[in-house]
């Protein structure tokens, strides 16, 4: 078969690229594996799941390393967040496309895009002057698990709502005046045709939100209290393993340092889970 | 209004004539230093090391000087391996750390803060630590309103934490902590917004928020007057000096920055930060 040779030059660019993308993360995953190694080695891994707590300045033998708390606030926090944001998000989509006067809806859409532009400190500072002291009135001590998820959910509602929206509107045309044609109500239309067709995007759209939620690091850190614990109720203080490195890190030596990569290894291991987790949920689906 | 804008065009001139001028003045003579300095440490001391690096470097116009924090621990790591030439800490040297050379630039204390609206005014240091270890679990058993208390306490490896614990020979492990904060800022502002919280910060920070009308107060620690000029005159327990650490011998840079950095000089900046200078 003939190929031009700017095929051939777009092929071997577009290779390169590829090989980059791909060799990025394995050589994060390489670096994590080497930092958190010593740990690793001299602590054990059954002791980061199995330890008292969470008190590694002391060293290999003196420390304590026991994540599963922090795991477990990782994981309350950001499904306390999606289960909030994802019907939120969902109703702003279809508000959006199906039921907003035009203008109205041009303006709501501009409104949740600069939602989605406002700088996760920005979120984390408001949490903590405004959100943390509003909850405390009601339960101290205020920065807790809820509002550790309330800010989430408002982080990740853009990008449920945009993706899901953009979603919805590709969902051809025809598909649509064909339920019209069948004399199918709104509501029906929506929950028949719409939603089933933009299936993929949607789920897409929460796949990514979830992704953000259990990776967002400085606004959880400023609202939910960081206390190593296993929360007995949202109104706890809680500490998530993003919040968990970046508190620490620069204040790490040796084993300390080494226990937080163990800690980012987990999180990748999590996101892994999840994301594998989803790809066999939405098997034989629509493309993610 | 030709006229105006050519002499401010002259007073502008004569203005740069002059301040060059000085710049002379002040680097003529001595032995000229020259290079890259990386100084990396303590978050309370960088500030005032900043401070200090961009008049040595007025002074020296072939210096330059970069300040980096990072936090105590990180600054001994960085001098071992020599990714900085100078390190910052918040606290004395360790034991094992005695193979490093430290000298005091200044002075801070530690002090407890509360919220503004808390009518109490002293703890007793039994008082500290019974607050901070969760005995008592209530402001009302420590003489306050009836209120349950936030303690809120500093991530582990931080230097006021480990000066905090050293003074009341706790162990990490024994604090109960409410509230876990990374740097002083989010402590002030956590107990601003909490009625019912008491934490421990660097004085020089709190007394600056204070003056700024922050909501905070600064309770007596065991019948001490927690002020700068406490800890001036040596009397405050609570304190630490502010050490720039090297490793090995010290290059003339180095040298010469920390000759500045202790001489007199640069008390305006120590006191602009509010620190205590370190007196011989």
């Amino acid at each position: 078969m003939y190929r031009p040779s700017s095929d051939m030059l777009l092929l071997a660019i577009l290779r390169c690229l590829a090989l980059i993308a791909v060799a990025i993360v394995l050589l994060i995953v390489v670096f994590l594996l080497i930092e958190s190694l010593p740990a690793v080695r001299s602590v054990g891994m059954l002791r980061f799941f199995g330890d008292a707590s969470w008190h590694p300045a002391g060293g290999a033998e003196a420390g304590r390393f026991n994540l599963t708390p922090m795991l477990i606030g990782t994981v309350a926090a950001a499904a306390g967040a999606v289960l909030l944001a994802v019907p939120l998000g969902m109703g702003s989509a279809l508000f959006c496309r199906f039921y907003a006067p035009r203008r109205i809806g041009g303006v709501y859409r501009r409104l949740v895009e600069l939602l989605a532009g406002i700088p996760s400190v920005v979120y984390g500072f408001w949490g903590l002057m405004v959100l943390a002291p509003l909850i405390r009135q009601w339960q101290p001590p205020g920065q807790s698990l809820l509002a550790g998820i309330l800010i989430l959910t408002i982080m990740i509602l853009p990008t449920v709502a945009l993706l899901s929206e953009s979603s919805l509107r590709s969902v051809p045309r025809s598909y649509l005046d064909g339920a019209s044609a069948l004399g199918l109500s709104r509501w029906s239309t929506i929950r028949g045709v719409a939603l089933p067709a933009a299936w993929g995007g949607i789920f897409t759209a929460v796949l990514l939100a979830t992704g953000r939620a259990i990776g967002e690091t400085m606004a959880v850190l400023m609202v939910a209290g960081n206390v190593v614990q296993t929360p007995a109720s949202i109104f706890e203080p809680v500490r998530t393993l993003t919040a968990n490195i970046a508190l620490e890190l620069g204040y790490a030596m040796e084993h300390h340092r080494s226990a937080l990569f163990v800690s980012g290894l987990v999180l990748m291991v999590m996101i892994v889970v999840i994301v594998s987790l989803a790809s066999w949920i939405n098997r034989g689906r629509v493309h993610v | 209004m030709r006229v105006i804008r050519s002499m401010l065009g002259l007073a502008l001139l004569l203005n740069l004539l002059v301040i060059a001028a000085c710049g002379d003045g002040a680097t003529g003579g001595e032995g000229e230093v020259q290079g890259r300095l990386i100084v990396t440490g303590s978050s309370t001391v960088a500030p005032l090391v900043g401070e200090i690096a961009r008049r040595f470097e007025q002074k020296h116009p072939g210096v330059r000087i970069d300040v980096q924090a990072g936090g105590s621990s990180q600054a001994v790591a960085d001098v071992q391996r020599g990714t900085a030439g100078l390190g910052m800490i918040s606290r004395s040297l360790a034991e094992s750390e005695r193979h490093l050379d430290a000298t005091t630039i200044a002075r801070d204390g530690i002090v407890l803060i509360v919220h503004r609206d808390n009518p109490i005014d002293a703890l007793s240091d039994e008082q500290v630590v019974d607050i901070f270890t969760g005995r008592v679990r209530n402001w009302k058993d420590a003489g306050g309103d009836d209120g349950r208390i936030t303690v809120v306490n500093k991530a582990d490896g931080r230097a006021t934490l480990a000066i905090f614990l050293d003074h009341y020979e706790l162990q990490s492990r024994d604090i109960k902590p409410g509230v876990v904060i990374g740097d002083n800022q989010q402590g002030i502002r956590t107990v601003a917004g909490d009625p019912h919280a008491i934490s421990y910060v660097s004085i020089g920070t709190a007394t600056f928020e204070a003056s700024r009308g922050t909501a905070i107060r600064m309770p007596r620690i065991d019948g001490q007057e927690p002020t700068l000029e406490a800890v001036h005159r040596g009397e405050y327990a609570l304190a630490r000096p502010l050490n720039l650490i090297t490793h090995g011998s010290r290059s003339a840079l180095a040298e010469a920055f920390i000759a500045f950095a202790s001489s007199p000089e640069v008390h305006d900046l120590v006191e602009a930060q509010y620190f205590v200078p370190a007196v011989e």
